[in-house]
Order: structure tokens, then sequence, then C-alpha cells
């Protein structure tokens, strides 16, 4: 069966209202409150980016990797001010975690959106599969399976570049 | 999960604000039904009959950037037209056509309220005689109806002949002005 593959790119007004619900859904799972500035923010990126788009395809996964980009932005925003505010974190232990925190978001930039979230949600927040699963719409065993996924990735990644 | 009104006003105020917006439309209520006009940073540049798919033509004529987003002054000016208070337009144009079609287009503009001209009147005036069914095909592509008043053109024996919004529209823009008696033609 031949699959009909649409490469046309919509007008932005089609885009959003496709998307503009279940991005801001996602952001509440993962940000809480904080969700409608990182969903604005989501929706200017991609209206700045939109002309240099090459197709129309992927659309949903494309705007799923910018919500997730100014999630990470965001919670790693609120995750410097926590270490700010920790009067009994121990200085150089908490400025290494902060830089572990920053090689793990660096590292997984190039993981597809879904594993990207599950790693970093995981190792570098600390979530369990079960808050995973809700942030990302799908089952705990989905986000064990993506999580492991991506690290599966990550370490055929750094094997070829050692 | 639902996005709000006032969040969804505030994503669009703020995509406006920021300049990133190739074309914002709207779709406004008129007695003439549903009509959707559309308007670039340069002015208005589109009014459609029909609005249903009009994004992908907006699209493709001025950028993938389309935006709905109220254009409170294009609707006022024509609320005040359709209550007959307005005769001339005082809206900026951003008009995208081909030189003839331009020129044509300049010229029936100054056609005024109220009065009629007919195709082969609107061919003299720009020159070419002869050219009343070239001029019929630019009214027919109009991209700005009634603002670019191309429902004031007719047939050399006084009958409607066409309209893209229909005859019964032409018939009630004509008749609104006074150009034409109720019930005739």
């Amino acid at each position: 069966m031949m699959e009909v593959v649409t490469t046309r790119i919509p007008p932005f007004e089609r885009f959003y209202l496709l998307h503009r619900d279940e991005v801001l859904g996602y952001l509440r799972r993962l940000l809480g409150q904080r969700a409608e500035d990182a969903w604005q923010e989501t929706f200017l990126r991609a209206l700045r980016a939109y002309p240099r788009l090459a197709h129309g395809r992927h659309l949903r996964a494309w705007v799923f990797t910018i919500a997730t980009n100014v999630a990470m932005d965001e919670l790693r925003r609120k995750h410097g001010e926590t270490v700010l505010h920790d009067e009994n974190g121990a200085g150089p232990a908490t400025e290494l975690e902060r830089d572990a925190f920053r090689e793990l978001e660096h590292l997984t930039g190039d993981l597809p959106p879904t594993e990207r979230a599950a790693v970093v949600l995981r190792y570098g927040y600390d979530l369990p599969y079960a808050e995973i699963g809700a942030a990302l719409g799908s089952s705990e065993d989905a986000a064990r399976a993506a999580a492991s996924s991506g690290v599966r990735r990550l370490r055929r990644t750094l094997e070829r570049y050692p | 999960m639902s996005v709000t009104p006032d969040l969804d006003a505030r994503f669009r105020a703020a995509a406006l604000a920021e300049g990133i917006v190739d074309v914002r439309y709207d779709v406004i209520d008129t007695p003439i039904g549903d009509l959707l006009v559309a308007q670039t940073e340069g002015g208005l540049c589109r009014i459609a009959f029909r609005p249903e798919g009009q994004d992908e033509s907006l699209a493709r004529a001025f950028g993938v950037r389309v935006l709905r987003a109220p254009l409170d002054d294009v609707r006022r000016e024509l609320d005040e037209y359709f209550e007959g208070k307005r005769t001339a337009f005082d809206l900026p144009i951003d008009l995208r056509v081909a030189p003839f079609h331009e020129q044509v287009l300049h010229e029936l503009a100054t056609v005024p309220y109220g009065r009629t001209e007919t195709y082969g009147g609107l061919a003299r005036r720009v020159g070419r005689p002869r050219a009343a069914r070239a001029i019929g095909t630019v009214m027919h592509s109009n991209p700005i109806p009634i603002v670019l008043p191309c429902h004031r053109i007719i047939g050399a024996n006084g009958s409607l002949t066409g309209y893209g919004g229909g005859l019964h529209v032409k018939r009630h823009l004509l008749e609104l002005e006074g150009a034409l008696l109720p019930g005739s033609a």
C-alpha cells in the first residue's frame, strides 16, 4: 500500500489549532502552574522558525520537541533557584550536581523528544516512571521503555565517538 | 486540556507585537454574509466572500505565518459602509498583482460611490479601449472586492453580468449605494 505523505507546510493557524491544546496539556504535566508562559513561548518559537521549515512532515513531533526544550529551560531555571535556596546543600557537591545535570541535557540533545524527556526527567529530575508516563501522556511502562531506549541510544552514540 | 480564550488572545497579541506574522485575517459578519478580510504589514490585502480554505491561498500569496486576529479598523469601516455611513475607505492597501491588473485596479478605485462604469469604459480609461474582456478578467480576480469596487462595473447594456460574490450581492451593493433602484436590472 502506498503511503500518502503530506509535505506541504500548512498555514500556521491550522498547525496552531491542531496542537495548541495537547501541547498545553503536556506542559501542564511537566510544569504545573507555570505551564502557560512556557506554552506561549513554545508557539512563539514555533512561529519564528515556521518559515524555515523544509516540509510539513512530523510537525507534531517538532512542536513537542520545542515544548520539551522550553520546559527543560524552565525546569533548569527552577532547579537553579532550588539549589540557591538550599541552605543545607554542600557547595561543591551541589555544583557538581548542576554540572552533571547540564551535561545530561547537552548529551540528550539529539534524542527523539519522548526519549529525551524520559531520560532527562528520570535521571535529571529523579521523577518516578509513573509521573514521567503521565507527563508524556503514556503509561509507566512506556516511560520506562522510552528512558531505556534513550539510554541505549546514548550509549551507542558515546561508543561511536569516544 | 483546552487553551482558554484569554491565553489564546495573549499568544496572538504577542505574535503580532513581535512582528512575526506574515498575514493576519479575521472573519466578519455583514449583511451580505461572512467575509474573510486579511491584512499584511503593508495594508489590507484580501477580502473573500467564501472564507473556507482562504488560509491556504493567503499562505501561498503572503507567507505561511498566517494567523487569525481581530482586524478592528477593517471591521469598523465595513460596518460603516454597510450602514450607508461611509462612501470611501481610508484603509491602506497591499496589492500584489501583475502590472496590468494593478493599473486597472487603481483606475477602478476612482469610480465613485453610487456610480457605475462599463467594462469598455474602464478599458478606455486605462488606454486599452479594445480590452473590455481583459478588464472582465481583472474584475473577476480582484483580491479586495467592495473596497476596490468592481461591483460598480457593469455591462454596456446595463446588465450586471457577473460577480465573485454572486449577482444578488452585486445588486445589494449597488442598491445600497443608490446606483440601482431596488428591484430593477
